[in-house]
């Protein structure tokens, strides 16, 4: 574990010693390197599948680390927000609605076959800001309730949201508000729009490339908006009240505002992410949300480290092969070598769950901490529960 | 309200707080009438009618468990009082938020130092800052021009009264964990100073330090309310610095307020000498 750490340590220590310069232009030469990293795979092959859902995974999970990891509100109902990005472009970006404007359809900024769908019809970016603007209102309302409370407390609310939410997706065909129904239940909302961006020509399921890449900027959006927030006002406040809300708020922290923003940032990322999901699996299936989901992310940034923004997308990216790759590929016949007859994706969060209990045990800061979560988790500062309980008022 | 003794200046009518009193030159800033908090069967402080004349240092003595750390936290908007009524510079705040009161002009530090323990020196000193910025969620992604301006600015204020409290500018970014007592009761203040707040609340700075810390402390509180032109309440248990720094001292006892007036006043007083001083002898 040593020789790891210093290893570790060394790289960082000679990363801060390099000109500014020279780091902008590794940067950008990274940078380079992810964009034509499509070229040298099959266009439609399982490599670039597997990245596109790497990174569309560290955008979700970017998205939780606002909530966790920065403001400490544990929540473990993200999964409300995957499915509510999804409807988003399901209500907003399919042929769901057919009977609206007379079956003729309504249709804004897409081009070619689409244009002649009945249904709504949005442009996939239009559709993405309305999933974040969706979930981000969401995020509010699902973080009202919670913040009278602490700790554990919360996190039982928030399951509770996304369970209902989950049940909501499942039973909301019958939900006929204005005689449009809310979800297609069971039977899922199919097919989805492909997205009609400028630059990038064919999304399909034989080029996968233009996913890739859309991924990938939203990867880079969410690591943008992360960057920034940690280091600004709002990223100070934040880590104040995950330290100790009394002192933040008598330090003219207002509670209620600074954490219904990280509900909100949160949330919006997350269901960015969860639109972009729907496009790419070209269906809107209810039974994908689920409480597992929840702690998948959870684990995700767990794994790579709390409040950690490298930390989290390493996380994300490594728990995204295991489950996309590594379990259903590499050790697929591994039961089969030992003698036993059993399909090892059955067991994949009891993998998971071990993972996480060895990472508990050997490195709980995780994979690349962040310093502040290191100190918390190794010194016992900060981060306590106060012993004098105050009275907020909402 | 029944039992007001004598007073500093006039006590605030049922009827609202009064800014600028006539007894004193430069009005009053703090008016706490009839103040009650109860935790369940618990009086823990009774109907306390307080006031605090502008750029003046006054003392909350009394024994453990008289009230004085309860009643900081209804004046700073941590409780909210069971009765009575709380104003502040013509304002009343009496079930006003933390962070409003703050933003009022009414900072403090805690008897058990609450820094941020996993931010630097100067991180804790710009969380102060909050208050007095404005960058919203858009602007600091963005990084418009004007909160690039304002982060640099922060900075420099921060910076600016870690070097007033007498932090030296090798530990500004350090963690605060990592800082010893003194200096952390230094980074305490320099936060509650960041707000730019008209009046200062502290309790029990001198605890934990030895007599020559404590001096120093205590010429500091003069020089904040002479070139800064603040108004300090404290809580102090040590009774050179409440003798010499104080104009006025108010005595807690059970959550009643027992005594009030010049040091000199409560010294002598019998009541205080029984409840506090008579007590202390005793120890």
């Amino acid at each position: 574990m040593t020789a790891i750490r210093d290893f570790f340590r060394s790289i960082g220590d000679a990363w801060d010693g390099l000109h500014p310069n020279v780091r902008r232009a590794i940067g950008v030469a990274v940078l380079v390197f992810f964009i034509v990293l499509p070229f040298f795979f099959t266009a439609g092959g399982t490599f670039i599948d597997n990245a596109t859902r790497a990174l569309a995974y560290a955008v979700m999970a970017l998205g939780l680390n606002v909530v966790v990891g920065f403001a400490g509100l544990l929540d473990l109902g993200y999964v409300a927000f995957y499915a509510l990005g999804a409807f988003t472009i399901g209500w907003f970006g399919s042929s769901f609605y057919a009977q609206v404007n007379h079956g003729k359809g309504l249709h804004i900024g897409v081009t070619g076959v689409t244009g002649q769908l009945p249904g709504i019809h949005f442009n996939f970016l239009l559709v993405l800001v309305a999933a974040v603007i969706v979930c981000a209102i969401f995020g509010v309302l699902i973080g009202l309730p919670t913040l009278r409370l602490r700790g554990d407390y919360i996190a039982i609310v928030t399951l509770a949201f996304g369970e209902i939410i989950g049940r909501v997706a499942i039973n909301g065909d019958s939900l006929k508000p204005f005689g449009y129904a809310v979800t297609a239940g069971r039977q899922g909302i199919t097919p989805i729009d492909s997205p009609d961006l400028p630059g990038l020509a064919s999304f399909g399921p034989l080029d996968l490339r233009p996913w890739y890449w859309t991924a990938l900027g939203m990867a880079l959006l969410s690591l943008f908006v992360s960057f920034r927030l940690r280091d600004s006002r709002l990223g100070r406040a934040w880590i104040a009240v995950r330290e100790d809300e009394v002192a933040a708020a008598s330090m003219g922290v207002p509670l209620v505002r600074t954490k219904l923003l990280a509900y909100a940032t949160g949330a919006g990322l997350g269901g960015m992410a969860g639109a972009f999901f729907a496009a790419y699996f070209n269906t809107v299936n209810a039974d994908q949300f689920e409480f597992s989901f929840s702690i998948f992310i959870l684990a995700m940034i767990i794994l790579g480290g709390l409040g950690s923004i490298w930390g989290v997308v390493a996380g994300a990216i490594v728990l995204s092969y295991i489950n996309t790759y590594f379990i259903p590929n590499t050790f697929k016949s591994l039961p089969h070598h030992i003698g036993l007859n059993f399909d090892l994706t059955d067991l994949s969060f009891g993998i998971f769950g071990f993972l996480l209990v060895i990472m508990m045990v050997l490195r709980p800061q995780g994979l690349i901490p962040e310093r502040r979560r290191k100190l918390e988790l190794t010194e016992g500062v900060g981060a306590g529960d106060s012993e004098m309980p105050i009275e907020v008022s909402v | 309200m029944s039992e007001v003794a004598p007073q500093t200046a006039p006590a605030a009518t049922a009827d609202g707080p009064r800014v600028a009193e006539p007894g004193s030159s430069n009005g009053t800033i703090l008016e706490a009438s009839g103040v009650s908090k109860i935790f369940g069967g618990l009086v823990a402080v009774d109907e306390v009618t307080f006031s605090v004349p502008r750029r003046s240092i006054v003392s909350i003595i009394g024994p453990n468990g008289a009230g004085k750390t309860t009643f900081f936290n209804m004046l700073t908007g941590l409780y909210k009082p069971n009765a009575g009524a709380i104003a502040f510079d013509g304002k009343d705040i009496t079930r006003a938020r933390p962070d409003r009161i703050l933003a009022a002009g009414m900072a403090r530090t805690f008897q058990n130092i609450r820094l941020f323990a996993t931010m630097t020196a100067l991180e804790n000193v710009m969380v102060g800052l909050h208050a007095r910025m404005q960058a919203g969620l858009f602007g600091s992604i963005i990084r418009l021009p004007s909160v690039r301006k304002e982060e640099r600015l922060a900075h420099e204020k921060a910076a600016e009264l870690l070097e007033f409290v007498g932090l030296r500018s090798s530990h500004f970014h350090q963690m605060s964990v990592n800082l010893s007592y003194g200096d952390q009761r230094r980074v305490e203040i320099a936060r509650a100073l960041a707000s730019n707040p008209k009046m200062l609340l502290l309790d029990e700075p001198t605890a934990g330090m030895n007599p020559q810390e404590s001096e120093r402390l205590r010429a500091f509180m003069q020089r904040l309310r002479d070139e800064r032109g603040l108004t300090i309440l404290l809580i102090e248990h040590d009774m050179k610095v409440v003798m010499n720094v104080s104009e006025y001292i108010t005595v807690l006892d059970h959550g009643e307020k027992i005594a009030e007036g010049k040091p000199e006043e409560v010294r002598g007083n019998p009541r205080v000498v029984e409840a506090y001083l008579g007590k202390q002898t005793g120890e």
